[in-house]
């Protein structure tokens, strides 16, 4: 099971996700925001990510290119409008494969006891529709068992 | 045009897809089995036509409606990198940062990660 929590409520055009880490504040949003450290942890673990672009700060543009064991390449880009080291960071997000479909995304970093830290993220999707195909599932059978479903249905091919 | 997506994101639509994954069926049996109208079936069977996900086969005097997963490979894309998007990237984060600070401890060195 994963440790990461997502909240994706009907008709909403939100997903949610918190995740506790174990390690000072300062060092989680050092490791998000430092182009070094993506390769490092940005996206699936069988894809290799590579950072083409990343101006963290407000305005700046990131880009990020991922490639599968074929050499396929999936590339991801956006924009980002607030940093608040090292609190906060809005950015825009869009996969170039889809092009058209622009999630807003907030991750807020706090600080808690015992050197944790607790980020919340947020996507933001355009229309209900959008996350629903994303996440392919019209929720009302919870998000896990739709996308068992689906993933079923995907082995079909 | 209507993309993949949308047309995946209706819970009908997919009721149906699920009906075709068994087998081709015809018109009436998918109405018996998903229960929605014989129009409304139709409206929903030619979006999925048109999107290349359900394919007509004529036998005889009968349409058989078949699945054709094909297009589907580009919602897998998608999936792939962006379903667990969220997920992979803070799981993976999770067990880098634990790396970061294990060495951090073995080298016991001044501001290890700048």
């Amino acid at each position: 099971m994963t440790r990461t929590s997502l909240i994706a409520e009907p008709g909403k055009q939100e997903v949610r996700v918190t995740h506790v880490f174990d390690a000072p504040r300062d060092l989680v949003f050092k490791v998000w925001t430092d182009p070094k450290h993506i390769p490092q942890w940005w996206g699936p673990k069988r894809l290799k990510t590579r950072v083409e672009k990343m101006d963290v700060k407000a305005g700046g543009l990131w880009r990020f290119v991922q490639r599968d064991q074929d050499g396929t390449e999936f590339a991801f880009h956006g924009v980002y409008h607030d940093i608040v080291s090292p609190e906060r960071i809005v950015n825009t997000f869009e996969f170039e494969g889809v092009p058209g479909h622009v999630l807003l995304e907030t991750s807020i970093f706090e600080a808690l006891p015992g050197g944790k830290t607790r980020v919340t993220g947020s996507s933001i999707f355009q229309s209900v529709e959008d996350r629903d195909g994303m996440l392919s599932t019209g929720m009302e059978e919870g998000v896990q068992e739709s996308e068992e479903r689906f993933a079923e249905l995907l082995t079909t091919l | 045009m209507v993309t993949i997506f949308e047309v995946l994101a209706d819970p009908t639509r997919r009721r149906i897809l699920d009906a075709l994954r068994e087998r081709p069926r015809s018109v009436g049996e998918l109405v018996d089995q998903v229960r929605i109208s014989q129009p409304l079936m139709s409206k929903h069977l030619r979006v999925l036509r048109e999107v290349g996900l359900v394919h007509v086969r004529r036998d005889a005097q009968r349409r058989w409606y078949e699945l054709h997963p094909d297009p589907l490979a580009e919602v897998d894309t998608w999936l792939a990198s962006y379903r667990h998007l969220w997920e992979a990237r803070l799981d993976r984060l999770n067990d880098y940062l634990k790396e970061l600070q294990d060495e951090e401890e073995k080298h016991d060195q001044d501001e290890p990660y700048r």
